[in-house]
């Protein structure tokens, strides 16, 4: 009873501390990724070697190279702050990927460097996960049905392919940032980066068939900066 | 016509700066581009210490010196596996191409999946030679040279300098090759669809057989049981164990060690050497026997539950 007294004072003068000291007038920058050109046509996923996902996709699936919304929205764009940011220790929550389907969910995963990673597998039937990495180590695990989820983390940023060699149609991949402000892009080619104290950046978005691009952005003290990216895209795949 | 002492002088003086200044002993000329000088990596190896660059001299024996002799027609100067030769290498055939040794990325290891492999599996690897492919055994090079060969490979990937190699997996001593662990090997078989790419006969010849690919996007075929060939990582029990439980990094074929327990590997192995058939292993021939004595009994593998 009595320690509770002393700590509740001490808790709330604490949180008022902290309130007070604490975070500087947080901006966003938000905007839009669209697309000029012919986007290439998704081809369908061809599933019968895995009869029990081609019947749970019927009408079959699209592939998820180049995913268009409309207005020439771009989905799956990869928007981050790539430079001016305060290094920033990675979360402690892990991110999510999983296997559902004979697909990725979600097809392009964001993460940073050293953040957990968990993999999960819904399907009953055996997985191996291969991730392709150039600047990490390259590893590859079988996950067989009701397996435990794998539990990783990468420590170097790059743009990791993953793919499941049992199931040659399953590709996606890992964005590894060095930054906790990421977005990736929705059907409408929305993102937003939340949470920036005033200050200079650069934003960059990124595009698994059309690389990177890059602009920079200055964020003031009341908040909002609005940056969009248009990307060349061709009718084939590369 | 009187020539000016100084530009005497100064000619004599360029001489002597360019003949002075070379290696008195002359070796083939070709350049091995190292991604940073700091790579002048060792390996120590059964109590000898492999140099891949001694002292910079060209002693014959360093690593780079065999490495010019000996690997640079398939491996490449770069190390890279782009060497004159690779071009006719043909993956569709089953010939692996060149490694790659930027990459540090190995499929023989006794290290869990995406760690290096131990110095004593790369020294293993080039003096077993990889079967049905166009890397030989090195067993005539010496001991030293082998591992002076080692430490040049390790010259060539950043990822020596930033990493340190896996600790190797342990293996648990066999079990008895009885019919139950054969059976029960089968049935993982079945169940962790080994037969997805390596057939429900073990012919290689599985669903996803014909799509796979390596990390480098060659076209890459599962082991075919049935020849009776060797593994590309040794022969015994132990390496089917150890390739099963590390995996062949680079290569579709992934690590099942989260996930199997070490005596279900066991059992494994056991029904693996029964695909053999050519081989007429004594795991076969209990499998046969007790298959005489329960005819129809077993449900084929690959049959899913629609």
């Amino acid at each position: 009873m009595q320690a509770r007294y002393v700590l509740l004072p001490v808790l709330f003068a604490l949180t008022v501390t902290v309130a007070s000291v604490g975070p500087a007038p947080a901006g966003t920058i938000e905007g839009k990724v669209t697309y000029t050109g012919t986007p290439p046509k998704m081809k369908p996923i061809d599933m019968s070697k895995e009869p029990t996902c081609a019947k749970e996709h019927n009408p079959p699936l699209l592939s998820e190279n180049v995913v268009t919304g409309p207005g020439n929205a771009l989905q799956y764009v990869v928007v981050y702050i790539s430079a001016g940011e305060q290094s920033a220790q990675p979360p402690s929550e892990p991110v999510r990927y999983d296997q559902k389907g004979c697909m990725y969910v979600p097809h392009i995963l964001a993460m940073h460097t050293n953040q957990p990673l968990q993999i999960y597998t819904d399907d009953p039937f055996t997985h191996n996960i291969h991730p392709m990495p150039k600047r990490n180590p390259e590893w590859n695990k079988s996950q067989p049905p009701g397996a435990a989820p794998i539990d990783t983390k990468w420590a170097n940023p790059e743009f990791i392919e993953v793919k499941c060699n049992i199931h040659p149609w399953m590709h996606g991949y890992f964005a590894v940032l060095n930054t906790s402000h990421y977005a990736v892009t929705d059907n409408e080619g929305n993102y937003s980066l939340k949470g920036l104290p005033p200050g200079k950046y650069t934003v960059t978005a990124w595009q698994e068939q059309y690389s990177t691009q890059s602009q920079e952005v200055t964020v003031g003290p009341t908040g909002a900066a609005s940056v969009n990216f248009v990307f060349k895209v061709t009718p084939y795949l590369y | 016509m009187k020539r000016k002492p100084i530009f005497v002088a100064l000619f004599a003086a360029s001489l002597i700066l360019l003949f002075a200044t070379r290696p008195t002993q002359c070796f083939a000329q070709i350049d091995i581009h190292i991604h940073t000088a700091t790579n002048a990596m060792e390996s120590h190896i059964h109590g000898l210490t492999g140099e891949a660059f001694g002292d910079g001299q060209g002693r014959p024996d360093v690593g780079a010196q065999l490495y010019r002799r000996y690997c640079i027609g398939c491996h490449g100067p770069n190390g890279d596996g782009n060497g004159e030769n690779a071009m006719w290498f043909d993956p569709t055939m089953g010939f692996a191409k060149p490694r790659d040794f930027t990459l540090g990325v190995f499929k023989c290891r006794s290290t869990p999946t995406g760690m290096l492999p131990t110095e004593d599996d790369l020294f293993d690897s080039i003096t077993r030679g990889f079967v049905n492919t166009n890397m030989p055994s090195w067993r005539p090079l010496t001991e030293q040279e082998r591992a002076n060969l080692i430490a040049m490979v390790k010259a060539f990937s950043p990822r020596w300098q930033a990493e340190k190699p896996g600790a190797p997996i342990t293996i648990p001593p066999e079990t008895a090759p009885t019919v139950e662990s054969i059976l029960h090997g089968r049935e993982l078989f079945d169940k962790i669809q080994c037969w997805k790419c390596h057939g429900p006969e073990g012919r290689g010849d599985g669903p996803s057989a014909l799509t796979l690919t390596d990390t480098k996007g060659n076209p890459i075929r599962p082991y075919d049981f049935t020849t009776g060939e060797r593994f590309k990582c040794g022969a015994s029990n132990q390496d089917l164990y150890r390739i099963f439980m590390t995996g062949l990094d680079g290569t579709p074929m992934p690590s099942f060690s989260d996930n199997i327990k070490p005596e279900e590997a066991w059992d494994l192995v056991h029904f693996l050497r029964t695909l053999q058939v050519t081989l007429k292993t004594r795991e076969l021939a209990t499998f046969q026997t007790w298959l005489k004595g329960h005819p129809n009994t077993l449900k084929p593998i690959g049959q899913e539950a629609p």
